[in-house]
């Protein structure tokens, strides 16, 4: 796994939150043709809060849950010290506030980018969590960067603009937070979250484990979009 | 920030706290902390960028510019600006998110509205 460390400020983050890009996505293609068969499914988006995804779902008569746990891993309080003294995040205090949800609740959940730009510390608990919320059955769609990827892509929110196009658009945090627990994470949170760090494939089947199938697709933007099932 | 006129709404000032039931039978735009309940059938409520409203809230409809935890239900619309934080579920007819908005919830849009 290659972590990135250091810092990078981008002076033209306002022009970047402007924009959007247009992607085509297998994997969306693939967890849409479940939302478009089935009735009244409950589906958790964990991306930057999208209207359009919301109005996308209720338009089809899915309940959709909205929560942007990137966000929510900016939260000063959740700094702790592990054994050797060094800073990281409770991961036990961000389950307890976050990802509340009854065992096997969603048939759906969209993960995008989250694991390249959470916390490493949180990154396993999260995926755990995500295993009991989701069905036997549902399905979990997440985007993973390529070695090739800088530790400048940016993080996008996701809007989905079809069965198989998304529309991304650079997320600009809102809060100024802690210097993080690894000295470099939070450095640049100001100006845009930043890559924690690229999954290689094996990475990637050892972090969904758990799960009963994994599929994976390659695009040609450094990117690896990730199907799994519980 | 758009604030209505003083005139159409009834206002509650950012320095004003309260805690308790809140209820009432005309629009209210809020900009200071309620912690408890809101109930404003039949009537608009707008909360202002510097609003803190810690309580259930029920209304016409529902503008949010600061700060909301707890349930959202309108029997028209909810429209979250962009300095809006939402934690909790909102249920309404319609719904408008402008982009930077935060919601932690779940969506539920009924075409027959709330009851």
């Amino acid at each position: 796994m290659k972590l990135f460390r250091g810092s990078s400020q981008t002076p033209e983050t306002n022009d970047k939150a402007a924009q959007r890009l247009t992607r085509r996505s297998s994997g969306l293609a693939e967890v849409a043709r479940i939302w478009s068969s089935q009735d009244g499914l409950c589906i958790l988006d964990m991306g930057a809060t999208s209207a359009g995804n919301i109005r996308h779902f209720a338009a089809m008569g899915h309940r959709i849950y909205s929560e942007d746990l990137l966000s929510a891993s900016t939260e000063p309080d959740l700094v702790t010290k592990d054994e050797s003294g060094n800073p990281v995040l409770d991961s036990r205090k961000f389950l307890e506030e976050n990802l509340v949800y009854p065992a096997a609740h969603f048939d759906v959940v969209l993960c995008w980018n989250l694991p390249d730009y959470l916390d490493e510390s949180l990154v396993k608990p999260v995926v755990g969590r995500l295993w009991s919320v989701l069905k036997p059955g549902g399905a979990l769609l997440a985007f993973f960067h390529t070695k090739d990827a800088g530790p400048d892509s940016p993080c996008y929110r996701y809007h989905i603009t079809g069965n198989d196009s998304l529309d991304m658009q650079a997320v600009v945090p809102k809060r100024e937070v802690r210097r993080g627990p690894t000295g470099a994470v939070h450095r640049s949170i100001g100006s845009g979250f930043r890559l924690q760090r690229v999954f290689n494939n094996r990475h990637v089947e050892n972090l969904f484990r758990d799960f009963a199938s994994i599929k994976f697709f390659l695009s040609r933007d450094n990117i690896r979009e990730v199907l799994v099932v519980r | 920030m758009e604030v209505p006129k003083t005139g159409e709404f009834a206002h509650i000032g950012k320095s004003v706290v309260i805690k308790g039931e809140l209820s009432g039978s005309e629009d209210l735009y809020l900009d200071g902390q309620v912690e408890g309940s809101i109930l404003l059938k039949g009537n608009d409520l707008t909360i202002g960028p510097n609003g803190q409203v810690k309580a259930n809230v029920e209304a016409k409809g529902v503008t949010v510019q600061g700060k909301l935890e707890g349930n959202c239900l309108a029997s028209d619309r909810v429209d979250l600006r962009k300095s809006a934080v939402v934690m909790g579920d909102v249920s309404a007819k319609r719904i408008a998110i402008e982009e930077g908005a935060y919601l932690k919830g779940k969506v539920d849009i009924s075409r027959e509205g709330t009851k």
